[in-house]
């Protein structure tokens, strides 16, 4: 059977979970099968390795040099945590994963567990996803009973648990050891790295966190091999993508293409999102969640991929593809965005804590009409100072994220402060004009 | 604090799935809320004898984590997303509509006990925005005119 490289299989949506019968149907957890088959856990890492998968949660680490970091010679336990608490301000990819096709993800993860002999998977799922809880908890119920999970799996020695953790509302416990944290059943607290959590991690143990997207890709490596992955987009940029279209765009959805597709092609594509929403020009795009710097709309003729973008002063982060028409308020974007981190900074380190809720008062105070001459200059002065000092990346996706939006758009800023209020249209009902 | 005995068993077999009695807390105070709608001082004094932990542990995580309810709330929590997709596309308009339909503010409960409006960030639904959640469901995108539909749509009980 040729199994389809996508991730967005035809036939499957959100409102009807795949079952595990559909499922196999379609060839899943044949890799599974394989896998175990060949008795070599390196076989698997050495697949992933030749696809060149990289990291869909954010960061774009190789998957394969991740799970390197794992001991090859651990006799205790061992873990991998799938990090479903995906809440970047523009992202709802995994959403769809976990609820359309929660045994791709949950074959991903155990294909993980048995690359780096863990003990366990742990599905880590936020609490505003609880269709996906159920999707999922159903899965690993179903895939237990037949005995592709539990103890000796298929009679191959090998044995492993998964369980599903939900969080409670924070973005920080996406964070890789704020997820460890919350598992825990602790404040989400991230913890000082090193060590990392290959070498320290769930309850002290061994451990590597993986994003949903990342794992749902991994069947469909080991079952087609690595190189038919590498065979779509570019080297270092490599396999199928989901693209989370939002903003003032004719059809926001979940968009697949190779990494090779430009934002302006995932904007104005009939294939992707048809255009700006009412036919207005676009203004700025920010490409990957609210934590990726924003492109100006002449900066947007690029690769949606990982390198490209990291180029061009951005990052494809999430995937979360918010676009911003002409009629947007860049000064609203970034308080909008600083509210944001504002509430969810978790609070440990101080220039996060401080630093973002002061720069929010800046941003609404200008947005108000109250701003005075120099505050843009003092909001960027504190996000510089929070980059660089703390201990998890939240305070570079501020800097980064929030830091990008004034310096790239500082005549809107500048203009705000000189009219003392606010020259664009409120933010009202409307329409995506499709 | 009457748990019903199907919320019992359901942390009966969630803690033979923990490694630590503190692991049990964020999820229990889960399986607690979902039965009762709200974390009470009584249920906390539960949670913490139940799992062998202190007061303060089992505090600790409510204090720190946004979903918890420390009050009783309405039988329909409402709760509208005002991160950036949502924001944008009329996310406090949704806000003020609901509230003018329900006669609640945002953070406050109805006096006849149905509806909580709160804000919140992300919900993953920026595809629907301007989207909100009522209890486990999710709508989007919204205007005043689907709003007024899915509230006459709500049955009790």
């Amino acid at each position: 059977m040729t199994v389809e490289l996508t991730l967005l299989p035809a036939g499957t949506s959100a409102d009807h979970p795949e079952t595990l019968d559909a499922y196999q149907a379609r060839g899943g957890y044949a890799a599974w099968r394989i896998a175990l088959g060949r008795g070599d856990p390196q076989r698997v890492i050495d697949e992933v390795q030749r696809s060149g998968l990289r990291g869909r949660g954010g960061a774009g680490f190789p998957t394969a040099r991740k799970w390197s970091f794992m001991p090859k010679d651990g006799h205790g336990p061992a873990f991998v945590c799938c990090n479903a608490d995906e809440s970047e301000p523009g992202t709802f990819k995994d959403r769809r994963l976990l609820e359309a096709t929660p045994h791709q993800v949950l074959e991903g993860l155990l294909l993980a567990c048995y690359a780096v002999r863990a003990t366990c998977g742990y599905v880590f799922l936020r609490w505003e996803y609880p269709r996906a809880a159920r999707a999922m908890q159903a899965a690993i119920d179903e895939a237990t009973q037949i005995g592709l999970i539990g103890s000796d799996v298929l009679g191959t020695g090998y044995s492993v648990e998964v369980r599903l953790r939900k969080g409670a509302g924070t973005y920080i416990s996406g964070e890789e050891t704020g997820l460890l944290e919350t598992t825990e059943g602790k404040r989400g607290w991230p913890r000082q790295k090193p060590p990392f959590p290959a070498a320290r991690g769930l309850f002290g143990m061994p451990t590597t966190v993986n994003n949903v997207e990342t794992l749902a890709c991994v069947p469909v490596i080991v079952s087609e091999g690595g190189e038919a992955f590498a065979a779509i987009g570019l080297p270092g940029n490599t396999g199928p993508k989901l693209y989370c279209l939002s903003g003032c765009v004719r059809r926001p959805g979940l968009y697949e293409a190779p990494m090779t597709v430009t934002l302006r092609e995932l904007i104005l594509d009939d294939r992707f999102g048809g255009g700006v929403a009412d036919g207005r020009p676009p203004k700025a795009v920010i490409p990957g969640g609210s934590s990726a710097p924003v492109l100006r709309a002449e900066e947007i003729d690029v690769p949606a991929d990982f390198d490209h973008l990291q180029a061009a002063g951005s990052m494809l982060g999430s995937a979360g593809v918010m676009v911003l028409d002409d009629r947007t308020c860049m000064v609203r974007v970034a308080a909008n965005a600083c509210g944001f981190f504002d509430h969810e900074s978790c609070g440990q380190c101080t220039p996060c804590r401080e630093g973002v809720h002061w720069v929010r008062q800046i941003l609404d105070r200008i947005e108000s009409g109250r701003g005075r001459p120099g505050d843009a200059d003092v909001a960027i002065d504190r996000l510089d100072a929070i980059a660089g000092q703390t201990i998890c990346p939240f305070g570079e996706a501020v800097a980064w994220g929030v830091g990008s939006i004034i310096r790239k758009f500082r005549e809107e800023f500048d203009e705000h402060i000189r009219l003392r209020g606010c020259p664009f249209p409120a933010w009202g009902f409307r329409s995506n004009g499709s | 604090m009457e748990l019903s005995e199907s919320s019992r068993q359901e942390i009966d077999r969630l803690i033979a799935t923990c490694r630590t009695r503190r692991e049990a807390i964020v999820q229990v105070l889960e399986i607690v809320q979902r039965g009762q709608g709200y974390v009470g001082d009584e249920a906390v004094s539960y949670v913490a004898n139940r799992l062998g932990v202190g007061r303060a542990d089992v505090e600790d995580v409510l204090s720190f984590y946004p979903v918890y309810h420390r009050r009783p709330v309405g039988r329909f929590v409402v709760k509208v997303c005002r991160s950036l997709p949502c924001a944008h596309m009329g996310a406090a308009r949704v806000v003020d509509h609901l509230s003018e339909r329900l006669g609640v503010a945002v953070g406050q409960t109805g006096g006849d006990g149905r509806f909580t409006l709160l804000e919140v960030e992300c919900l993953g639904a920026c595809d629907r925005a301007p989207a909100m959640m009522i209890n486990d469901d999710v709508f989007g995108p919204l205007t005043p005119e689907r709003i007024d539909a899915i509230l006459a749509s709500l049955k009790d009980g």
